[in-house]
Parts: structure tokens; C-alpha cells; sequence
């Protein structure tokens, strides 16, 4: 296990920090200081240096940007501003590699045209691994996907399956989305149609308002 | 993303399941005119061929064979993947059991070239033919096992060997 990878999620270990780190995360964006402080519901002070502690642990990537509306002489120091950083942390312990696993085997989906075949099962699991009647945006979010509101859509904000969608893109995006189908359809009346639609930095996956209630 | 002065390139082909003006093909007809300006609109677009009958390229056939192709130009790798993997082309990619025989062997192919000039089909053949004669390298490669642009300067010529040979 890399040192660093552990030392990463160390930082976590402190409730403050975790809170900072949620909220900034959650959020998409760039968040300043006071925001992160009063998301967190901690001191601004003390949120300046916990969110120091994640941007040296490479959690949160720091930038730099004058508040709007001002510039020139006088508009003083650029604000910090934090974000969550790309770069992907996993630990496990012991070491596993579930990772290389599933790029293997996607080479073998591509290879063999089992998309059918992933779909269904995809399917099969999401709809397992669903608790009938439970809240939609609680479940996604237990999933990893970070679900947020745009328009009549839920959008996530997060791809669990980022490294083998980087890899294998058709694979991995069929898959999720066959994932997401039987999941809306395990718990049941959500009025939620699962569809895929791809765009640079979300899920491929777009969670549309039904045109009408499946229940 | 600029690219010191390079541009990549793409070209790849299919076997249909069918004759383009099948029923069979219906769904994949009716997705061209929206996918094509779809990437006409994506930011670092370039260039794509297209034939005489309409303005795809779903009228011509890789020489020698019943082959269909895309061959287009970007400006970067990040342009080309936004626009086959994170847009509405990523469902139809989805959906290419449906329209497209297994061929195996390599569909596809990138390659750099110089910025301000555009491949052809011969061009293209040669690329695809190195990829699977060779495996991926610098004149022929794919997104999995991709190679950067040649650095710019005295160095620049070197990614054109395929040419130059000819």
C-alpha cells in the first residue's frame, strides 16, 4: 500500500476536516473560504487551515480568483478558492485490484459483443441491490453518484465506474446505465426514467422526470 | 488543448448488417444528420469527409471493399473523445451491435498531422493497414494506446514516414 494513498485518507480521520472536504466535494465547484466555513458550520479561521491540511494531502486543488466585480489597484489579494481535486484515492486492505479485474473482463465484453449480455445482468444487480420505496437521491448518493437537480433532470455529478469508462467507454457507460435502469425500477415509483446522455464532466446517464408514473 | 502545431486525425470503418437503405438501418439513418452536427458543432472540430449524395460519407466505400467509413479532423485528443464519449454519439455507439458486423480487426485509427492539412482516403487506408500490420505507434494509434504529438521544431517531420515512403 502506497504511503501516500494512506496518508491521503488519514486526513479524513479529523470530523472537521471530513465535513470541509464534503462540502467542497459536493459541491462542484470552487468554494472560498467563508463558504466552505459556514458549510461546514466551523470558524473560518479553522476552516483556512483544515482546508490547507487536504489541499497538501492532494484532496483539494487550490486556486486562485479576484471576488467579481473588482480588480485593478486596490481590489486586494485574489481570494483561495478550493475544489475537489481529480486525482482518485483507493485503499483497500488488504491490497485488492478489482480495478485490473474489470478492465480484463471488459475486454472481453468489447471482444465477444456481450453488450446484451452486461446489460441484462447490469440490470438484474440494479434492481437487487434496490430497496423498494426508498428515496431516489439517498440511494444514488449511497452509490457514489452525487446526485444533483438541472432543470427536470437529476444529473450525477460523479461516475463510480471513472477509471474502466476512461478505458473501455461503451463498455462501462452501457453498463451504468443498465445499472441505473434496474435500480429505478427495484425501488419502484419514482417517476424517474433512467437515458443516456453523455456530457463532459458528469455520469453518462441523465435521470428524467417519466411522462408518466410507472406505478 | 493546443497541440504545437499538429492536428489529430480519425478514421474508421464498418461492416453494416444490412444495406444502408434497409429497415435494419433505419435507426442508424435517422441518428446522421443530429450526429454530424452534433460534431460540426463540438469545440476543436475540424474537418470530416463527406461523399457527393449527401453530407455524410455513407455514400462512399473504402476502396476494395463494402466497407463504410468516417475520417475526420480534431484538434486535440480531448476534443475527439468529448465528442465520441461524452455526447449524444455515445448511445449510438451503444447501439452498434444493431447496425455493425464484427469485423475483427482495428476499426479505427488516429494519427497527427500537420495543422492546415487534411487526410484522404488513401491516406487513411495506409494508417488503418499499419495499425493492423503493426500493432499502435506514433504514425497509428488508438485512443487505449495513445501517442502525443510529435514535439514542435526541427524534430516536426518525423510523424510522416507513411508519406514520406511513398
Amino acid at each position: 500500500m502506497d504511503d501516500a494513498e494512506l496518508d491521503a485518507v488519514g486526513v479524513l480521520a479529523d470530523p472537521v476536516r471530513r465535513a470541509l472536504y464534503r462540502y467542497v466535494a459536493g459541491s462542484g465547484r470552487e468554494v472560498g473560504r467563508g463558504e466552505a466555513a459556514d458549510g461546514a458550520g466551523v470558524k473560518r479561521s479553522l476552516a483556512a487551515f483544515h482546508l490547507d491540511r487536504l489541499a497538501e494531502a492532494g484532496l483539494l486543488d487550490v486556486g486562485y480568483r479576484r471576488p467579481a466585480g473588482r480588480g485593478g489597484p486596490g481590489a486586494g489579494r485574489p481570494a483561495k478558492m478550493y475544489r475537489r481535486a481529480a486525482a482518485e484515492h483507493a485503499v483497500t486492505l488488504p491490497p485488492r485490484s478489482y480495478d485490473l479485474a474489470a478492465e480484463v473482463l471488459a475486454d472481453v465484453v468489447e471482444g465477444a459483443r456481450l453488450d446484451a449480455e452486461v446489460a441484462e445482468s447490469a440490470r438484474a444487480r440494479g434492481r437487487a441491490g434496490a430497496r423498494p420505496g426508498a428515496e431516489l437521491r439517498g440511494e444514488l448518493a449511497a452509490r457514489g453518484y452525487e446526485p444533483y437537480d438541472d432543470g427536470a433532470d437529476i444529473r450525477l455529478r460523479n461516475c463510480p465506474f471513472h477509471r474502466l469508462a476512461a478505458d473501455q467507454p461503451v463498455v462501462a457507460c452501457a453498463m451504468n446505465l443498465a445499472l441505473l435502469e434496474g435500480l429505478l425500477d427495484g425501488i419502484g415509483g419514482t417517476g424517474r426514467t433512467a437515458r443516456m446522455d453523455a456530457r463532459p464532466g458528469d455520469c453518462c446517464v441523465a435521470l428524467a422526470a417519466s411522462k408518466t408514473k410507472s406505478h | 488543448m493546443e497541440t504545437s502545431g499538429y492536428h489529430l486525425a480519425q478514421f474508421n470503418v464498418g461492416r453494416t448488417v444490412a444495406p444502408m437503405d434497409s429497415g435494419e438501418m433505419a435507426g442508424f439513418r435517422d441518428g446522421l444528420a443530429v450526429i454530424n452536427g452534433l460534431a460540426d458543432r463540438t469545440p476543436g472540430f475540424v474537418w470530416r469527409l463527406v461523399g457527393e449524395a449527401a453530407d455524410d460519407a455513407t455514400d462512399l466505400r473504402l476502396p476494395g471493399t463494402d466497407l463504410i467509413m468516417n475520417l475526420s479532423v480534431w484538434e486535440s485528443r480531448q476534443a475527439l473523445w468529448d465528442f465520441v464519449y461524452r455526447s449524444a454519439h455515445l448511445d449510438y455507439l451503444r447501439r452498434r451491435r444493431d447496425w455493425f458486423q464484427k469485423l475483427g480487426t482495428p476499426i479505427q485509427v488516429l494519427w497527427w498531422l500537420p495543422a492546415g492539412t487534411l487526410p484522404d482516403i488513401a491516406e487513411a487506408k495506409r494508417r488503418l493497414e499499419l495499425l493492423t500490420a503493426g500493432g499502435p505507434g506514433p504514425d497509428a494509434f488508438t485512443f487505449r494506446e495513445f501517442h502525443e504529438a510529435p514535439a514542435p521544431g526541427p524534430d516536426a517531420g518525423q510523424a510522416e514516414p507513411v508519406n514520406a515512403g511513398r
